[in-house]
């Protein structure tokens, strides 16, 4: 379980980028992050991966409190940011490096399967399209089997069609060992294809506006009325975020039971 | 497998059909331009030696081909050339040695470290302005007339760029792939080993080569200053005994020289660069 109390981040300039966070995800839980521009969605995830350091409040995952980058806690990056010298296995296995060469070449390889990729495993990130390099990233964070996976906008520069499948590959390793997801994404239908919770977020300061459970199965059924009532709830919390981001909401409505008719 | 990756797939498939096709045809191509650098240099050579033979000019000052050709065999018959062409070797070598060396420490060492590069660095530009021909008087006062002067000026010569190159490249690793090294809690040495070096392999492998050029140019300063061996002394007695095709045989042998040990470089340092995606003959 990830816990967040309390927390907020103030740059070295003044601005003050997230104000007073607190969330707890459940573990297993695939939560999105939604908002606006400037609403500290990624200094959140950066926080959360130890990268940065908050001004106020604390993280914990499970027990342990997270001030530094830590084992439990993996990220995928908004680019696939591979190591152009070492190749698809190679740099999968780049968390491994306590693994024996090849106990960590055959969970690269297996994680790889799992995204797709068995054929690239020898190959040079170069050769790799932008929907193939963002697989071996995903693939690279989440081999090591951490118990949090951050994502931040991992598909935003793809097109809709690898954007759809890579949505797949994602649930695909998430259901092997069911890691909690923290996922950043400016898309609604991404939000709501993916998150069991939709945590939408407002700007300046960045706040927690609204926690929407989602109440759907899986797999889920993109033509569906609920699927389509879902996005809606989330498109009507986003706007009014943006209109009047000073009266947060901030309580978990329940729209799935609301959808059965 | 989504649409776009089989699409792509596709498109690699068909693009290694349309090589295969080429490999036949763009074999001769490549061996035609490779010769085509090589009709220039021939025509000038057997235009001039028409030019000496027919009496059209006297080919006193500037030999004929064939002079040069003569005097380069009679040279490597006597064994002339062998104690020459090491000797010069040896120098630029060592002097290369000793600047890549400290280049590519101290290059290192400014380029990881804030407080080393606020305290050398501006030093060392300052250093970079004074020609390194100056340092020759100052060299002999210090190091003698021997080989220890020669050796420090040639180091001296290599240590700039080479010292820059590797500041420079350390510099602008991306910050981006530094910090997945962070994600992965990769201690200090680890994150050098593992990301900082091999980012820094190619502008490193940059930087040794116009080192080594520059070994070249300064080993020439150096057997100026008074040498009794190497091809910069065969340069200088050809001036002073007025043996032009002398100097021009010399000439030759530093540009087979320096192309030969740059391909070198270029092939020992190459199985390092695999992954790069330029073509690095290029460069």
């Amino acid at each position: 379980m990830l816990k967040i109390q309390n927390l907020s981040k103030t740059y070295a300039d003044g601005t003050q980028a997230l104000r007073d966070i607190s969330l707890e995800i459940g573990a297993g839980t695939i939560a999105a992050v939604i908002g606006g521009s400037g609403c500290g969605k990624t200094t959140l995830l950066r926080l959360i991966a130890g990268l940065d350091q908050p001004t106020h409040g604390g993280i914990r995952v499970g027990a342990e409190a997270i001030s530094a980058p830590h084992p439990a806690v993996g990220i995928v990056f908004q680019e696939p940011r591979l190591f152009p010298w070492l190749d698809v296995a190679a740099n999968t296995g780049f968390g491994l490096r306590h693994l024996s060469r090849r106990e960590r070449n055959s969970r690269a390889t297996e994680t790889l399967a799992r995204v797709g990729l068995a054929d690239h495993v020898g190959r040079w990130p170069r050769e790799l399209s932008g929907g193939q390099q963002q697989r071996v990233s995903i693939a690279r964070a989440l081999v090591a089997e951490p118990k949090v996976a951050l994502l931040d906008e991992p598909f935003s520069a793809l097109d809709a069609f690898t954007r759809a499948s890579l949505h797949d590959h994602l649930l695909t390793l998430w259901s092997e060992f069911r890691p909690t997801i923290v996922m950043v994404t400016h898309d609604v239908e991404e939000a709501v294809a993916l998150g069991d919770r939709v945590v939408v977020m407002s700007p300046r300061p960045g706040r927690v506006y609204e926690e929407i459970d989602i109440g759907l199965g899986r797999p889920r059924d993109r033509l569906s009325d609920a699927f389509e009532a879902a996005k809606r709830r989330v498109h009507k919390s986003l706007s009014e975020s943006l209109a009047d981001p000073n009266a947060p909401r901030r309580q978990t409505v329940a729209t799935g039971a609301a959808l059965w008719w | 497998m989504t649409v776009t990756d089989a699409l792509s797939a596709r498109q690699a498939k068909t693009a290694e059909h349309a090589g295969a096709a080429a490999s036949g045809a763009s074999l001769l191509a490549r061996h035609w331009k490779r010769l085509l650098g090589l009709v220039l240099p021939i025509a000038l050579a057997l235009g001039w030696e028409a030019a000496v033979a027919s009496g059209l000019v006297a080919g006193r000052l500037m030999p004929a081909p064939s002079r040069i050709w003569a005097t380069l065999y009679t040279l490597a018959q006597t064994g002339e050339l062998w104690t020459h062409v090491s000797a010069t070797m040896a120098r630029v070598m060592a002097g290369f040695a000793i600047g890549a060396v400290a280049g590519t420490a101290i290059g290192a060492l400014t380029g990881a470290s804030e407080f080393a590069r606020r305290l050398l660095d501006p030093t060392l530009q300052a250093l970079r302005a004074v020609p390194s021909i100056a340092w020759v008087p100052l060299f002999i006062l210090w190091l003698g007339i021997f080989e220890a002067s020669k050796l420090a000026l040639i180091g001296l010569g290599v240590f700039f760029p080479i010292y820059l190159g590797v500041a420079g490249a350390i510099m602008s690793v991306d910050r981006k792939l530094v910090e997945v090294g962070r994600v992965f809690r990769l201690s200090r040495p680890a994150l050098a080993l593992r990301v900082l070096l091999p980012a820094v392999l190619p502008a490193w492998v940059i930087a040794l080569r116009s080192g080594l050029g520059l070994g070249f140019m300064f080993v020439v300063a150096a057997e100026f200053m008074g040498a009794s061996e190497g091809l910069g002394y065969l340069l200088v007695d050809g001036q002073q005994l007025g043996k032009p095709d002398q100097i021009l045989a010399a000439i030759i042998t530093f540009a087979v020289l320096g192309k030969l040990s740059d391909t070198i470089l270029l092939a020992v340092t190459r199985p390092l660069l695999t992954w790069q995606d330029t073509t690095r003959s290029r460069l």
